[in-house]
């Protein structure tokens, strides 16, 4: 490893220069989308597509976005999916993970390996019984068939992730608060609430991630614009603006947004919580 | 009842605590993927009746010509999806510096792992496009002319799943900066008084204690690689010709599209039972490395 600490300023200078031109270049692909969607219509007719632009159409594209289309009203669904969902995922996985780190049983190994086990399942291989399921529930196409299998397959990662970070949790608290006569409840509520602040918020910003940039359930489990997320809204719109692609650039940013800025926000949170689920998952 | 309840609640709070989740997911996840193997053995449109037909979907399958086609994409997706680690472990030693600066340097590299699938297919939709995407002005250069691979039976596969490795470099990379933080100060230190400096440090010092962090890498790439749905779906949505499927797309392909459910089960257990090989030696060896540390 070089050890650019101790070197001149004049390196390390140029060292994070470098590494500035290779983020650019990663990140160029996106940084031009960025830029198409504040193209005017006619620098994209007259094949501006990678160059600087000549007029700033910002406003102009913005709202034909918000007036000519539905993403506002795609943005409202996911938001109506996601949120409700990530609430869900983080109390049942609270449950689940204290009670199956804190009141060993027999067969609470086993489930606990099903919850983990099941996480690695493809999508495709639970698609049609799911659909088929909400179907006869009369769930199908619309938000609450989403908000159902998204809490219920989140919670099989979540429970992975809460049953360790309680299981961590020094194990003196757990004896004092019983020694006191404290009741399961009781301790869930003054002990392990209190304490599970951190792992809750880096699990809600990977699950909110998740389920907003979730494209296949959305497109087996609804049909119309009404219900229709982002993700799956912006792939219509696609074949709806075909040649509008300044249109369909400030559509992406607008469906980017929320993870990105959520990400920038809590990065820490995520980063820990992402590690964590790959390793111990 | 009062009596009763004060008796048993030790043991009958936590069961209704862990209810709730466990019964949702046993119900909706874990029934479910059975169910679709048993699915796989019947004739069904989706509404209609189901008819039992034994193995005659997989029979079937074995003579589909568009069955191996999506294996063969799947496996060039793989080993397009190989190329993920190393070039993640290679950014992440990039990075991996006590530079003013670094930090954000550091956070806009794990940016596509943010974005949705939808939008990187968008993104690199604009990188292919032929008559002016980033390719045809890379090849105009040297007066050339880029050929449009998104509509290229022998090329999509290949732009579709490089697109694809975009975030899975990025994931890598995280993972990899968490194994380069969590290095042993002491060995790096007794590996300087040996002398050991730059190439050598890295290659006997450092990459021997990233081994596990880098198995974790190439499984989950693995796994990620055969999972592979959302951007063959909004790039290509298989196509040319069925060219670019891969076996989670035409499952999606034939049982919404063709209502043939039963044979779409049939393809969800083929690809189940693919992975779950790779599962089992993951999971394994994630066993093996938490009995070696304790």
């Amino acid at each position: 490893m070089p050890d650019v600490s101790e070197d001149a300023k004049l390196q390390r200078a140029l060292y994070v220069g470098g590494v500035t031109l290779v983020v650019a270049l990663w990140l160029l692909p996106l940084f031009a989308v960025m830029l198409t969607s504040i193209r005017s219509n006619e620098e994209l007719m007259a094949g501006n597509y990678w160059g600087w632009p000549q007029k700033f159409s910002l406003i102009e594209n913005y709202t034909a976005v918000f007036e000519q289309t539905a993403m506002l009203r795609f943005f409202l669904n996911s938001l109506l999916i996601t949120v409700p969902s990530v609430i869900g995922v983080l109390i049942l996985s609270t449950l689940t993970g204290f009670v199956l780190s804190r009141y060993p049983f027999r067969g609470s190994n086993l489930i606990f390996a099903l919850f983990v086990g099941g996480n690695f399942l493809p999508a495709q291989i639970m698609m049609i019984p799911v659909r088929d399921l909400m179907v006869r529930l009369g769930l199908y196409d619309t938000v609450y068939a989403l908000i159902v299998f998204h809490i219920a397959f989140q919670t099989g990662f979540a429970t992975l992730f809460m049953r360790n970070f309680i299981a961590a949790l020094p194990g003196e608290l757990f004896q004092a608060a019983r020694a006191e006569g404290a009741s399961p409840f009781q301790v869930l509520r003054h002990v392990v609430v209190p304490l599970v602040r951190p792992a809750l918020a880096a699990l809600a910003i990977l699950t909110f991630t998740f389920i907003w940039n979730d494209y296949f359930w959305a497109i087996v489990l609804t049909q119309s614009d009404a219900v229709k997320p982002v993700t799956a809204g912006l792939n219509n719109l696609r074949g709806e603006w075909t040649s509008a692609w300044n249109i369909i650039s400030a559509a992406t940013i607008f469906v980017a947004l929320p993870p990105v800025v959520m990400f920038f926000l809590m990065q820490k949170h995520f980063i820990s919580g992402l590690t964590m689920g790959a390793v111990k998952g | 009842m009062p009596r009763f309840w004060r008796r048993n609640r030790h043991w009958m709070t936590p069961a209704l605590l862990l209810l709730p989740g466990l019964i949702l997911f046993s119900l909706v996840i874990l029934a479910a993927s059975f169910e679709t193997v048993w699915i796989s053995l019947l004739d069904w449109d989706g509404i209609g009746a189901k008819t039992w037909v034994g193995l005659a979907n997989y029979v079937e399958l074995a003579e589909d010509p568009q069955f191996y086609v999506s294996l063969k994409n799947n496996i060039i997706w793989l080993l397009i999806f190989m190329l993920a680690p190393p070039i993640g472990l290679a950014l992440a030693l990039i990075v991996n510096q006590q530079i003013g600066g670094m930090r954000i340097l550091k956070s806009l590299f794990f940016v596509p792992l943010v974005l949705a699938t939808v939008t990187v297919g968008v993104v690199f939709g604009w990188v292919y496009d032929p008559t002016y995407g980033l390719l045809q002005l890379i090849f105009g250069l040297f007066g050339g002319t880029a050929p449009a691979l998104l509509s290229d039976e022998n090329f999509a596969t290949f732009a579709v799943a490089t697109a694809g490795l975009w975030p899975q470099i990025a994931f890598c990379m995280v993972l990899f900066l968490a194994g380069l933080n969590n290095l042993n100060e002491d060995l790096i230190g007794a590996g300087r008084v040996d002398g050991a400096r730059g190439w050598r440090m890295l290659r006997h010092v450092v990459l021997p204690q990233l081994s596990q962090v880098g198995f974790i890498a190439i499984a989950v790439t693995v796994i990620g690689a055969l999972r592979s749905f959302d951007m063959v779906a909004v790039m290509t949505t298989g196509g040319p010709y069925g060219s670019s499927t891969v076996l989670a797309y035409q499952m999606y392909e034939e049982s919404i599209f063709s209502y043939r459910f039963g044979y779409g089960a049939a393809i969800a257990t083929v690809l189940f039972a693919i992975m779950i090989v790779f599962i089992a030696w993951y999971l394994r060896g994630l066993i093996k490395a938490e009995r070696s540390n304790a």
